[in-house]
C-alpha cells in the first residue's frame, strides 16, 4: 500500500512541472476576461496549449502578475508605477471606448468633458444649459463597483474624498441601472436621459454624443483623440515562461487582433 | 418493584412492549428529518447572513448604518433611504393591492357565476406563475412611460411605478389564500345570517369576512413578504437612486435592489454592508411574522 502511494506521489511530482509548463495562467479584470476567454479558446485550437483564465478584478490581476502567482495579469484601468516590479512589462492588447449616449430624439450633438462631468455631479440639470431643449436631464449611471463606472469616474474626474476614502462624485439622485443592457433600455426609452455604456454596445436604439467635438469612433479612440477610453492591459514578467510570451504574441498578431475587433473592442495593431 | 409488576399485568391489554417497531421508528425519524429541513435552512441562512454582516456593523456602527442617509462605499454605508423606500413601496402595494384582492376573493367564493369564476380563477393563478423579470419588463415598457405622460415628469422610473408593479404582483397570493379561507367557512355561518334576514352582501361583510379573518391576514402577510422581497421587477422600474426620495414621483432604491445591484462587484466591508442590508430585511420579515402571530392569536371572548 505504502509503495503504491509512494509511486503515485513520485509520478505526480514528475508530471506536475510538465502540466504546468504547457499551461498559461491568466487572471485579473472581469472586463478583459470576456475577450481573453475567446482569445484563449482560439489559441488552444492552434497551439494545443492550455490557457486558464480567471476573472478576479483588475487590482487582483495586477497583484498576481507582480507576485508571480499568475503568468499574466489583466487590468482594465491604468496601472500605477507603485503597483509594479521593475521587471513587469505592460502590454496594451485592446482599447474599450465608453460612449456618452443619449436618446435618438435628443438634438444635442456635442458635449464637453466638463459639461458631462457637471451633468453627472448634478450641477447641470437642464438640457437647455448645454444647447438642447428646455427639459430636465435624466442622469443614468452604472452601479457602485462597476468597472465601466470606475473608468468613467476616473476619466471624468468624478471622484471626491470622504473620511479618507475615495468615493464617487456622481449625484445620488442619478438613476442606477445594472449592466450595459439596462442603461441602453432606459436611455432608448427616455428622450431626456443620458447614460454611459461600452462603445461596443452602442446601436441604432440610441446615439453616442461627440465629446469635445470628437466623435466616439474606433478610429478616434485608436488615434487617442476621443478621451473617454480605457486600455485593456496585460502584465507579464520580462522573464516569463516562453508559452506566456507566445500567447501574448498571438493576441497581438493579426488573428488575435481580429478577434478583439469582432468582440467589439478597438485593436491596437 | 411494585410499579413494575403493575405494568406487567396491565400491559396484557396493550401491544407487547418487548418488540421494537423499527419500521415505525424509521418513518418517525424520516418525517422528523424532513420537518427539520426548513428549520435548519432558516437557522443556517440567519447564521450566515449575521456572520457576514457583522464586520460592517462593527466598522460603521449599527446606528450609522441603519439611520445613515448616504450610501457612498467605501466611505459611508447608510441604508436609511432604502429602508424608507422599501416601507413606502410595500405599504403602497398593500393599500392598492389588498382591497382589490379581497374583493376578488369574495367575488370568486360567493358571488361569481360558475362559468365566470372558471375564467377569473385560472387567470389569477396564471398571474402567480409569471416570472418577476416579465413584470419588470412590463413595468418598464408600459407603466413607466404612462407615468411620464400622466404626471408630465422627465423620468417615470419612480416609487409609484414600483408600487403599481408590486400591487399587481401580490394579487394572486392574497386572492388565492383569502378565497380558500372564505370557502373553508362552515355553511351554517352564511345560512344563519341569511335566515336572520341579513342581505347577501351584509352577511358577507359582517359575518363571512370577519370569520375568515385569520386566513385573510395570512394571505396579506404573505403578500407583504412578497412585496418586501421582490427584487428583479423593482430594479427595472424604480430607478435605484440611493438618495432619500422626496415624493412618490422620484426614483428610489429598495433594500433588496441594493443587494442585487452591487453584490457582484463588492469586496470587503462593502460586501459585508450588503449582508447587513440582508440582516435588516430579515428583521423586517421576522417583525411581519410576529405581528401575524399576534393578530391570529386565539382570542378569549
Amino acid at each position: 500500500m505504502k509503495k503504491v502511494i509512494g509511486l503515485l506521489a513520485a509520478v505526480s511530482l514528475l508530471t506536475a512541472p510538465l502540466a504546468q509548463a504547457s499551461t498559461v495562467t491568466v487572471s485579473g479584470s472581469t472586463s478583459v476576461a470576456h475577450v481573453m476567454e475567446v482569445l484563449a479558446e482560439n489559441y488552444q485550437k492552434i497551439a494545443s496549449k492550455n490557457v486558464e483564465v480567471q476573472s478576479t478584478g483588475s487590482s487582483a490581476g495586477i497583484r498576481a502578475a507582480k507576485d508571480g502567482t499568475s503568468m499574466i495579469g489583466m487590468s482594465s484601468r491604468n496601472v500605477k508605477q507603485s503597483e509594479l516590479n521593475s521587471d513587469t512589462k505592460e502590454i496594451v492588447i485592446a482599447r474599450d471606448g465608453i460612449a456618452a449616449a443619449v436618446n435618438n430624439a435628443n438634438p444635442v450633438q456635442n458635449l464637453t468633458q466638463e459639461q458631462i462631468s457637471q451633468i453627472y455631479r448634478g450641477e447641470i440639470n437642464n438640457w437647455s444649459e448645454v444647447g438642447g431643449e428646455a427639459k430636465p436631464i435624466v442622469v443614468v449611471t452604472r452601479e457602485n463597483g462597476s468597472g465601466t463606472r470606475g473608468a468613467f469616474e476616473e476619466i471624468m474626474k468624478l471622484q471626491r474624498t470622504v473620511n479618507g476614502h475615495k468615493v464617487t462624485a456622481i449625484s445620488p439622485r442619478a438613476q442606477v441601472g445594472n449592466g450595459n443592457g439596462m442603461i441602453k433600455t432606459i436611455v432608448a426609452n427616455n428622450p431626456y436621459a443620458i447614460g454611459y455604456i461600452s462603445l461596443g454596445s452602442v446601436d441604432d436604439s440610441l446615439r453616442a454624443v461627440d465629446v469635445n467635438g470628437i466623435a466616439a469612433t474606433d478610429t478616434n479612440i485608436a488615434a487617442g483623440d476621443y478621451q473617454i477610453a480605457r486600455p485593456f492591459i496585460v502584465l507579464m514578467d520580462k522573464n516569463a515562461h516562453i508559452n506566456a510570451q507566445d500567447f501574448i504574441s498571438y493576441i497581438l498578431s493579426e488573428d488575435g487582433q481580429s478577434i478583439v475587433a469582432e468582440e467589439g473592442y478597438i485593436r491596437v495593431q | 418493584m411494585n410499579t413494575a409488576s403493575k405494568v406487567r399485568t396491565t400491559g396484557l391489554e396493550l401491544a407487547p412492549a418487548k418488540t421494537f417497531d423499527w419500521k415505525e421508528r424509521f418513518f418517525h425519524l424520516l418525517f422528523l428529518a424532513c420537518a427539520m429541513v426548513g428549520v435548519i435552512s432558516v437557522a443556517t441562512i440567519g447564521w450566515f447572513v449575521f456572520q457576514e454582516g457583522l464586520p460592517a456593523f462593527k466598522e460603521a456602527g449599527v446606528l450609522n448604518l441603519v439611520l445613515g442617509k448616504e450610501w457612498l462605499p467605501p466611505a459611508l454605508y447608510g441604508i436609511f433611504p432604502m429602508i424608507i423606500a422599501t416601507l413606502i413601496s410595500t405599504a403602497g402595494a398593500v393599500i392598492i393591492g389588498v382591497p382589490i384582492a379581497i374583493l376578488t376573493a369574495v367575488f370568486l367564493a360567493e358571488l361569481a357565476p360558475r362559468w365566470l369564476a372558471n375564467i377569473v380563477r385560472p387567470a389569477v393563478e396564471l398571474l402567480a406563475g409569471i416570472p418577476s423579470v416579465v413584470y419588470g419588463f412590463f413595468g418598464l415598457v408600459i407603466i413607466v412611460p404612462a407615468i411620464e405622460t400622466l404626471f408630465n415628469i422627465p423620468a417615470g422610473n419612480t416609487i409609484l411605478a414600483g408600487i403599481i408593479v408590486l400591487a399587481i404582483m401580490i394579487l394572486p397570493t392574497v386572492i388565492t389564500i383569502s378565497e380558500t379561507s372564505l370557502r373553508a367557512l362552515p355553511s351554517v355561518y352564511k345560512e344563519g345570517a341569511l335566515a336572520l334576514g341579513a342581505s347577501h352582501i351584509y352577511s358577507i361583510f359582517k359575518v363571512l369576512i370577519p370569520a375568515a379573518r385569520s386566513g385573510i391576514f395570512t394571505g396579506v402577510a404573505l403578500g407583504i413578504a412578497r412585496a418586501i422581497g421582490e427584487t428583479m421587477a423593482i430594479i427595472m422600474v424604480m430607478g435605484n437612486a440611493p438618495a432619500m426620495p422626496g415624493s412618490l414621483l422620484e426614483p428610489a432604491r429598495t433594500l433588496t435592489a441594493n443587494i442585487a445591484m452591487e453584490m457582484s462587484y463588492a469586496t470587503g466591508i462593502h460586501s459585508s454592508a450588503l449582508y447587513s442590508t440582508g440582516i435588516v430585511l430579515l428583521v423586517f420579515i421576522v417583525l411581519l411574522n410576529a405581528s401575524l402571530l399576534y393578530l391570529n392569536r386565539k382570542r378569549s371572548y
